[in-house]
C-alpha cells in the first residue's frame, strides 16, 4: 500500500506540513471519483490555520488502542451549497463536541468518513482546532453518496448515535436507528431542512473497529498522490502518468466532453457525460454514468469499468480532479481507473456498492483482474 | 452594416473599417500613454484610408487589454471595500482571503461581514442586519474608500440582500460606487466576490478609459454607437461596459482568434497571434476560441470567468533580444518600440529588428540593422521559431495535423513549417486580425439561476427568456439572437425538482438610434 512507504517501522505519528495539505487537497479530489465536493475552501482554511501556528498530527491506525474512541466526520449535503456557504472549521468541529457531550467522554482521534473530495480534509480542520490527531484511514477509500456505502456498514457495525450541526443554533442527535439505510433516510431529511449542508459526526468507532474494518492509510495515500501531481507539474511531465504510477491505476480513455446530461432523481445527481476520443482513442466514445460519483463507464457500448473500481475523470492538462457537478462541454479529460479497496470486492461489499447498487444489471468485473489474467 | 473595430494593445493600436465581412481599410499605430490620442489617431487614419466608404459607419467596437494589464502589473487600481452578507456562515474565509498578498494590499479597502443571506431554496439564512450594513458603510466613508463590492450568500438565486444593502450603503455614503456580485454572475460565493472586488478596484480606470474612447469617437465625426468587446468575443454598450470592466479582461486574444477565423475562412485551426509584447496561442473550434478547462486566474485571483484557453509566451515584436541572442525576453519595450528599436533609430535590439535583418519584415530603416551579425540573427530567429513551435505543440490536443493561422503584427516571426501543423496560413490584413475580431463581435446575454417546482423544460425556457432579455439590454438586435449554450444542473440531494439552468445567447449589435 502506498502509505506504508511513508512510515518508518517505529514512526506511528507524523506532523503534517502545510505542503502536505496542498497535496492532500489534490489527491483527495482525485480519489473523490467526481464527488465529495471541491476541497478548495477547506484547503484555504487549512492554509490560514497553519499560518496561525496550528498543526495536525497523522497517526498510524495500527497504533490505536483497541478501546480508543474515534470521531468519524464529514460534511453532508449538496456540493453546490458548499460553494455559497463556505467551509468554517469552528462549524465542522461542533458535532464532534456535541457527540462528546452526548457520550460523556472525550474522543482520542478523528477520522474521515470518506477520503474523497473536500471530506478528505474535514478531519484536518477539526484536528487543527481541537489538537486531536487524525487517523490515517477512512471508511470508503474514495467517496460514495450514501451512508450505507462504507466499510463499517458492510461490516455491519453499529450505525448510531449520530450528531449534526447547523450553522445557526440548531443541533440534531439521532440516538438510534434500525439500520444504516434508516440512518441515511432520517439524517438526509434533517440535513435538507437546515439548508442541505450540515456538519456531522457519525457513529463513533473504537480503535479495534478501525483497525479491523477501516480502509487504512488512505490519508497518506491521498497526500502521496497529490505530491506526484505537483511534482509532475513542476517538472513539466505528464501529471496523469504520475497519478497512474503512484496509485497503480490504469488509463482507460482520453478525450473531450461533448455532452453532459444531468437529472435529479430521488435526491441525487444522476446522469452521464459523453466523451469523444482524442489521440489514440480517436473514433471511440466513452459514456460515463454517475450518481454523485462516477459509477460505470461504457466504451463504444461495452461496460469497461465499474464501481467499486475508482473511476476518475482528470483534467488532461493539469491532472486535477473534475467533479460530476462541474464536468462540462469542451473539457479535455482523461479517464482512469484506480483499484478498489478490497472490502468492497467481497459479496457483501459488492451488494452495497457494486454496479447493482447504482441500478445497473451488470456483473461486476474489475479492470485490474482483467489485467492480471 | 459598416463598423470600425479597434484593438488597443500594450504596443499597438489597430483599427479596421469593415462593411459586412469585407475589410475596407486598416491602420496600425502605436499605443500612446494616454490611450485617447492613440485611439484618435487610429480612428482618423482608418477613416481617411477608407475615404468615401467611411460614410454610414454605425458602430465602433473597441477591445483593450488595459484592465488585465492593470491587475497583472498592479497599477491604476483603486481601493475597494468588501461588504459580505453571509453571517453566521462563511466567517472563517473573509473577502480577499485567496488573493496574492501584494494585490490584496493594494486593493483591500476594508472587509465587513454582516448577518443575512439566503438558502439554496430562497429562504432567508437569517434576516439581514441592516444596522450592521449601515455601520460598515459609515466606516467605509470615514476611510475615504469610494468603491464598494457587495456580496451575499446565494445572491444569483435572489439578489434581495445585495440590493437592499446597496441602498443602505448609497444612503450612508452617497459618493460610493457599488458593484453587486449578483450582477456578475454565477454560483460560487468566493469567486463571485473576487470578481466584484476586482470590478470595484477597476471602476475608476474604466470610467477614465470609457470616457477617453467616447471622446475619441465623438471627435472623429462618426455618428456611431460605441461598444466595448468582452472576454467571450461579444460586445456590450460602452455605458454598460463602463460599470463592468471585468467582463473585458481577455478580449484582446479572443478578438484576434475570431478575426483570424473571418479573414481565413477557417473555423477549426490553431491560432498564433504574435503581437508587440506576447505571442498568444489558442485553438479555434467552429469559429470560436476553445475555452479554458478549469477555474481561470487573473493576476493570481480565482474567478468564474469564461475565458479562451490561451498560452501566452513572451515573444513579440517589441521583445528585447540580448546582444549575443542568448536570451530573448521576457522584457519588451512595449509602446516605446517606435523609438527604442534599432530600425526606428533606437538602441535596443528587439525581435522586430531581427525580423527586418532577416528580410521578413520591412519597417523603419533597414540600413540600421545591416551591421548585425548574421549568425546572431539566425540564432535569434531559430530561438523564436523553437519557442513558438513549442507553444503551439503544447496547446494542441489533436494528434492529426491541423492548420495554423498566423496573425498579429509579428506574424512573420512564425516559422513556415512546424511539427503537427499541416500548413501555416497567412492572409491579407493578418496584422490587424484583432481589430477585425472586435469589429465583428456580437452582443451576448447570460442567465444562471436555480428554478424550483417546475419541469426541466419550463426551467430552461425561463432561463432562455431571461438570457434573451439580458442580451437585448446589452444592445443585441432581437431578431438576430441565437442560443449558443444551454446547461442544466439538477441540484443533488435537494428534494423535489430543483434545477440550475444556465443559458447564453448572442446576437448582432443593434445600430444606434
Amino acid at each position: 500500500m502506498a502509505g506504508l512507504a511513508l512510515r518508518t517501522p517505529n514512526q506511528t505519528h507524523r506532523v503534517l506540513t502545510a505542503d502536505d495539505m496542498e497535496a492532500l487537497a489534490i489527491g483527495a479530489w482525485i480519489l473523490g471519483t467526481g464527488g465529495g465536493g471541491d476541497p478548495y475552501h477547506k484547503l484555504l482554511n487549512m492554509r490560514q490555520l497553519y499560518a496561525k501556528g496550528h498543526t495536525v498530527t497523522l497517526i498510524d491506525p495500527m497504533s490505536l488502542a483497541d478501546d480508543a474512541c474515534i470521531a468519524v466526520v464529514s460534511n453532508m449535503g449538496a456540493p453546490i451549497v458548499g460553494q455559497e456557504r463556505l467551509s468554517d472549521p469552528e462549524f465542522s468541529a461542533r458535532p464532534v463536541r456535541m457527540m462528546e457531550n452526548y457520550l460523556g467522554r472525550k474522543f482520542d482521534a478523528v477520522m474521515a468518513l470518506e477520503i474523497g473530495g473536500g471530506n478528505g480534509l474535514q478531519p484536518m480542520l477539526i484536528a487543527a482546532l481541537t489538537g486531536l490527531p487524525v487517523v490515517d484511514a477512512d471508511t470508503m477509500g474514495r467517496a460514495y453518496p450514501e451512508a450505507q456505502m462504507t466499510s463499517v456498514a458492510v461490516a455491519n457495525l453499529k450505525c448510531f448515535p449520530f450528531a449534526m450541526a447547523d450553522i445557526r443554533d440548531n443541533e440534531v442527535i439521532i440516538p438510534r436507528a434500525e439500520s444504516w439505510t434508516w440512518m441515511e433516510r432520517i439524517s438526509r431529511k434533517a440535513c435538507t431542512e437546515i439548508g442541505s449542508v450540515a456538519a456531522t459526526c457519525k457513529a463513533p468507532r473504537t480503535g479495534e473497529e478501525v483497525k479491523k474494518h477501516g480502509v487504512l492509510y488512505t490519508t497518506s495515500k491521498a497526500i502521496r498522490l497529490g505530491e506526484t501531481v505537483l511534482e509532475a507539474r513542476k517538472n513539466h511531465t505528464d501529471p496523469i502518468e504520475a497519478v497512474l504510477g503512484a496509485a497503480h491505476g490504469k488509463r482507460l480513455f482520453a478525450g473531450k466532453v461533448v455532452d453532459v446530461e444531468r437529472r435529479a432523481t430521488e435526491g441525487f445527481l444522476r446522469g452521464q457525460a459523453v466523451i469523444e476520443g482524442l489521440e489514440e482513442d480517436v473514433g471511440s466514445t466513452m459514456v460515463l454514468h454517475f450518481q454523485n460519483e462516477f459509477s460505470v463507464a461504457f466504451k463504444d457500448g461495452q461496460p469497461i469499468v465499474m464501481t467499486p473500481d475508482l473511476i476518475c475523470a482528470l483534467d488532461t492538462v493539469s491532472g486535477e480532479g473534475i467533479g460530476t457537478d462541474v464536468i462540462r462541454f469542451g473539457q479535455r479529460v482523461t479517464v482512469l481507473a484506480l483499484p478498489a479497496p478490497p472490502v468492497f470486492l467481497s459479496p457483501d461489499g459488492l451488494k452495497a456498492v457494486g454496479p447493482g447498487a447504482f441500478g445497473f444489471d451488470i456483473e461486476f468485473s474489475s479492470v485490474f483482474e482483467e489485467a492480471q489474467s | 452594416m459598416k463598423r470600425v473595430g479597434i484593438d488597443v494593445g500594450g504596443t499597438n493600436t489597430d483599427a479596421v473599417l469593415i462593411d459586412g465581412e469585407i475589410v475596407i481599410a486598416t491602420t496600425k499605430t502605436f499605443t500612446t500613454a494616454d490611450i485617447t490620442s492613440g485611439v484618435k489617431t487610429a480612428l482618423a487614419k482608418v477613416i481617411a484610408n477608407a475615404g468615401d466608404a467611411a460614410e454610414g459607419v454605425e458602430a465602433v467596437m473597441i477591445g483593450t487589454t488595459h484592465y488585465t494589464n492593470a491587475v497583472v502589473e498592479r497599477r491604476n487600481l483603486g481601493r475597494a471595500a468588501a461588504v459580505r452578507v453571509s453571517l453566521p456562515a462563511s466567517a472563517s474565509l473573509i473577502p480577499f482571503c485567496d488573493w496574492p498578498a501584494d494585490l490584496a494590499e493594494e486593493v483591500n479597502g476594508g472587509t465587513y461581514l454582516v448577518h443575512g443571506g439566503h438558502e439554496y431554496d430562497g429562504r432567508a439564512l437569517v434576516p439581514m442586519d441592516e444596522q450592521e450594513v449601515a455601520e460598515a458603510a459609515r466606516a467605509i466613508r470615514r476611510d475615504g474608500v469610494n468603491a464598494v463590492a457587495i456580496s451575499a450568500t446565494f445572491s444569483p438565486l435572489t439578489s434581495e440582500c445585495e440590493t437592499r444593502a446597496a441602498e443602505i450603503v448609497r444612503n450612508e455614503h452617497p459618493d460610493a460606487h457599488v458593484t453587486l456580485s449578483s450582477s456578475l454572475g454565477r454560483i460560487g460565493l468566493l469567486e463571485r466576490e473576487n470578481v466584484a472586488l476586482m470590478n470595484a478596484a477597476l471602476i475608476g480606470l474604466a470610467s477614465e478609459i470609457t470616457h477617453a474612447f467616447s471622446d475619441a469617437v465623438s471627435g472623429s465625426g462618426l455618428d456611431a454607437a460605441l461598444f466595448i468587446t468582452q472576454n467571450d468575443g461579444t460586445v456590450a454598450r460602452a455605458e454598460l461596459a463602463r460599470d463592468f470592466p471585468v467582463f473585458s479582461f481577455a478580449s484582446g486574444p479572443t478578438n484576434s482568434m475570431r478575426g483570424a477565423a473571418l479573414l481565413t475562412g477557417r473555423k477549426d485551426a490553431m491560432v498564433c497571434d504574435v503581437g508587440g509584447t506576447t505571442a498568444d496561442v489558442g485553438c479555434l473550434i467552429n469559429g470560436f476560441p476553445r475555452e479554458a478547462n478549469n477555474v481561470v486566474e487573473v493576476g493570481g485571483v480565482r474567478t468564474l470567468f469564461r475565458m479562451p484557453d490561451l498560452l501566452s509566451i513572451a515573444i513579440g515584436g517589441g521583445t528585447i533580444v540580448t546582444d549575443s541572442a542568448e536570451t530573448i525576453g521576457p522584457e519588451s519595450v512595449g509602446y516605446r518600440l517606435g523609438h527604442e528599436a534599432i530600425v526606428f533609430g533606437g538602441t535596443t535590439l528587439t525581435c522586430t529588428d531581427i525580423a527586418v535583418a532577416a528580410g521578413l519584415l520591412d519597417v523603419g530603416d533597414k540600413s540600421l540593422v545591416k551591421t548585425l551579425d548574421k549568425p546572431l540573427v539566425s540564432k535569434a530567429l531559430a530561438t523564436i521559431h523553437a519557442r513558438l513551435a513549442e507553444a503551439v505543440d503544447r496547446m494542441k490536443t489533436d494528434a492529426s495535423s491541423v492548420p495554423l493561422l498566423a496573425v498579429g503584427g509579428g506574424a512573420m516571426l512564425i516559422p513556415e513549417t512546424m511539427p503537427g501543423i499541416s500548413e501555416v496560413v497567412h492572409v491579407e490584413h493578418e496584422a490587424v486580425a484583432n481589430a477585425v475580431g472586435a469589429a465583428i463581435a456580437q452582443v451576448s446575454g447570460e442567465t444562471d439561476r436555480i428554478y424550483r417546482g417546475i419541469s426541466r423544460e419550463e426551467a430552461i425556457l425561463k432561463a432562455k427568456e431571461s438570457a434573451i432579455e439580458n442580451a437585448i439590454d446589452a444592445g443585441a438586435d432581437k431578431d438576430t439572437i441565437q442560443i449558443i449554450e444551454v446547461e442544466d444542473l439538477p441540484l443533488s440531494y435537494l428534494p423535489g425538482q430543483a434545477i440550475r439552468a444556465r443559458v447564453r445567447v448572442v446576437g448582432e449589435a443593434v445600430s444606434a438610434s
